[in-house]
């Protein structure tokens, strides 16, 4: 197992040493310095530490995979009752990018009850071979029969890497199948990038979205990565269709579940905030409940909705549901307003793909016109009451 | 009816910042706290054995000061506590995590109902309960957004989905995820804080684990490595308007014009 050895005798500053430690899993005693449970190997300690005073040590390599073994990229068909979940589509195209790149295959895997039908769609986004497991028992999303579904398939196809949208479903079944195929798994990639060798590039946002950590899963296959819906581009249908589709079996007995499905209640349907290609967002500069009227009416006038930050959120001002960020939903509209937010980096997160930001902020100092495309600086209630006037006489004229 | 919370100790903030010029991570302040999503899930199990009685115990894993966490844990109701901590855990990404919890959990006993947050605010990635559910061989349910019914045999629960709520019945033993807001979580109460504060809390290290293969554990039983870290990028196609509040809802009225949304 790889390990830190540290050589007491090269450190002059034990404190100095410790403090370099972003887990503080560095302890000083007596001037010894040591390594405690907290340790991350993030090897910033060997990085920015006097020089020579940690080393890592790495043993003998690990028992190499036959990488040349695991072909063609496969996409999880994302659904509920065999209505394909958006996503797909993107990490469809996402997938054919990556397969190019080392001339591989691009799957489809699809298992349901009733869905072979479906799956014709899938042939006008580029697929390759869209595998169809179509039983009763799969009718609806459950963990057992679902994940040795997805076992069976690994096994049978050998895919070198496998994209999962981070949807309900998605993010309860990808873990279960990294487990049972002892892999590993990304959550929430935001980038994802094919080397030669085959191994993927993944890319996602870590401790809160303050620092971006690149990924890879060099000594395993498959690789598992999940996406969030609008985060990568959707590809364009294709008016004709290519590739073929592969109706599956599977051992009944492998398909038993102890969860038994008792009933579905349809929500009422909601706007969500993902779907809108205008976005009025309204951040702790909007300093009164009744204020929020205002950034509504500018996102009813824009033929948008309104979305807000973790604090609105939290106060109960606005649905939990219209907050953006990584804690809250990725964003990805045509135009996005947001009005007196300040642009925490968990907020950033979650909208910096918008085609265009607009932001209107008092201090010119805010972090958010980083982002911003356009960097408003004044009073939200200055300008936005403005603005409506002037919509509102475009519209009435 | 035997019930295991996994509750992890994370920053208290999050507010890790990359200097720009050295990369460095810095951070500000050192304090620990609960991860708020274990709270829901640890007072789901509390309202649980209101109805049918039981014990409660607490998982986790972390350096030895998580031990404060199990004590929080006691001081708002749990019975039982153990810690899972040695340095040849360090490093472990979901793959060894999980595996190591679910190693602990063997450890600890037979646990009808096991309990998760729906995901941790320094590990963020919400998938740690449901891979403890492969590794333990037990169904399991996320998004968990309210207990219906808890019986002899199973419990049924409502699974959050986007468009629509899916209503299961999920047997004994699993593995639950709890979604916020499933029940307000109670605050600590000092008397049973000092009622509790000389319980017995079990550290158990690589060593005491069924599985003593140093491979499966921390960074060397990881499949994905960290190759490197960098701060997030920002964008240099800007405009700014520093203006007028008049001139600056003008531009911006002719501007969204231009690009047809008006
Ligand atoms: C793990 C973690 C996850 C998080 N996830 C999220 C998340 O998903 N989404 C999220 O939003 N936050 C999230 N946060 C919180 C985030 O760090 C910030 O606290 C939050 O985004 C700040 O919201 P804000 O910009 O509305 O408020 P503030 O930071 O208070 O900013 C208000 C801004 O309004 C400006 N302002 C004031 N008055 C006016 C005016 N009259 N006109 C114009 N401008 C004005 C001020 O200059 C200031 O910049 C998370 C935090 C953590 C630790
Ligand atoms: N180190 C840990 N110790 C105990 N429980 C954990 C640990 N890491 C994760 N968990 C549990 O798994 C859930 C999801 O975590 P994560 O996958 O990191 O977002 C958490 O809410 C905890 O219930």
């Amino acid at each position: 197992m790889p390990k830190l050895v540290i050589h007491q005798e090269k450190i002059n500053d034990p404190k100095a040493l410790t403090e370099i430690c972003p887990f503080e899993a560095m302890e000083e005693k007596d001037g010894k310095v040591s390594i405690n449970a907290a340790c991350k190997m993030c090897r910033l300690c060997v990085k920015k530490g006097p020089a020579g005073a940690v080393e890592y040590v790495e043993d003998e390599k690990k028992e190499t995979i036959d990488k040349s073994q695991w072909q063609g990229i496969t996409v999880y068909v994302d659904h509920v009752d065999g209505e394909i979940h958006p996503v797909t589509y993107e990490l469809i195209g996402k997938a054919r990018e990556l397969a190019s790149k080392i001339k591989h295959p691009v799957y489809a895997l699809f298992m349901g009850s009733q869905i072979e039908k479906k799956a014709e769609e899938l042939l006008h986004y580029g697929v390759d071979k869209v595998f169809v497991y179509d039983y009763p028992q799969l009718d609806r999303f459950k963990i057992e029969p679902y994940t040795a579904v997805f076992e069976d398939f690994i096994k049978k196809q050998q895919p070198t890497a496998i994209l999962t949208g981070a949807t309900t479903v998605g993010r309860q079944l990808a873990p279960r199948v990294a487990a049972r195929m002892r892999t590993g798994l990304t959550a929430d990639c935001t980038i994802l990038e094919m080397d030669e060798n085959t191994d993927l590039s993944q890319i996602r946002p870590a401790f809160g979205g303050n620092i971006m950590a690149h990924i890879l899963t060099p000594n395993n296959r498959p690789q598992m990565a999940t996406v969030r819906y609008k985060v990568m581009n959707a590809p364009d249908r294709m008016e004709t269709t290519h590739g073929k589709i592969i109706p599956c079996a599977i051992d009944e007995e492998k398909l038993k579940s102890n969860v038994d499905v008792l009933d579905i209640v349809m929500k009422e349907q909601e706007q969500f905030i993902e779907s809108a290609d205008v976005l009025v967002v309204a951040g702790r500069g909007v300093k009164k409940e009744e204020d929020l009227s205002m950034i509504q009416e500018l996102a009813d006038l824009l033929g948008g909705q309104i979305a807000c930050t973790r604090p609105l959120a939290e106060a109960g001002w606005v649905d939990a549901k219209c907050q953006v960020g990584l804690s809250g939903r990725t964003v990805r509209p045509k135009l996005i307003i947001t009005c007196g937010v300040s642009g925490a980096i968990q907020f950033i997160a979650g909208m910096n793909n918008s085609d265009c930001i607009v932001s209107i902020n008092t201090d010119e100092k805010a972090a958010i016109f980083k982002t911003a495309h356009y960097c408003l600086v004044g009073d939200l209630y200055d300008i936005i009451p403005k603005l409506i006037e002037k919509i509102k006489a475009a519209k009435g004229a | 009816m035997d019930i295991l919370v996994c509750i992890k100790q994370v920053p208290a903030s999050n507010k890790v910042e990359v200097d720009p010029v050295t990369g460095v991570l810095l951070r500000n302040g050192a304090d620990s706290k609960m991860n708020p999503y274990d709270l829901y899930a640890l007072e789901t199990a509390l309202q649980i054995r209101e109805h049918t009685g039981g014990i409660i115990s607490v998982i986790s894993m972390g350096p030895p000061q998580a031990k404060a966490v199990i004590r929080e844990a006691f001081a708002m109701g749990a019975d039982k506590g153990a810690l899972l901590s040695d340095r040849r855990f360090g490093g472990a990404d979901v793959l060894a995590t999980s595996y190591t919890l679910a190693q602990g959990i063997q450890k600890m006993g037979n646990f009808d109902l096991i309990l998760c947050g729906k995901q941790t605010t320094d590990g963020d990635t919400a998938q740690v309960g449901s891979e403890v559910s492969e590794w333990l061989n037990i169904p399991s349910v996320s998004n968990v957004r309210k207990i219906t019914k808890v019986e002899k045999d199973g419990i049924t629960i409502e699974m959050d989905l986007p468009n629509e709520l899916e209503i299961a019945k999920v047997a004994y033993p699993c593995l639950l995820s709890a979604d916020k807001d499933i029940f307000q979580p109670r605050l600590p109460s000092y008397v049973k804080k000092m009622k509790t504060k000389d319980r017995e809390i079990k550290v158990y290290s690589l060593d005491d684990m069924g599985d003593k293969d140093e491979s499966h554990y921390g960074l060397n039983g990881s499949p994905t490595q960290v190759k490197r870290i960098f701060p997030p990028e920002s964008n240099d196609h800007r405009e700014v308007w520093n203006d007028d509040g008049t001139v600056i809802a003008d531009k911006l009225f002719h501007m969204i014009s231009e690009l047809k949304f008006i």
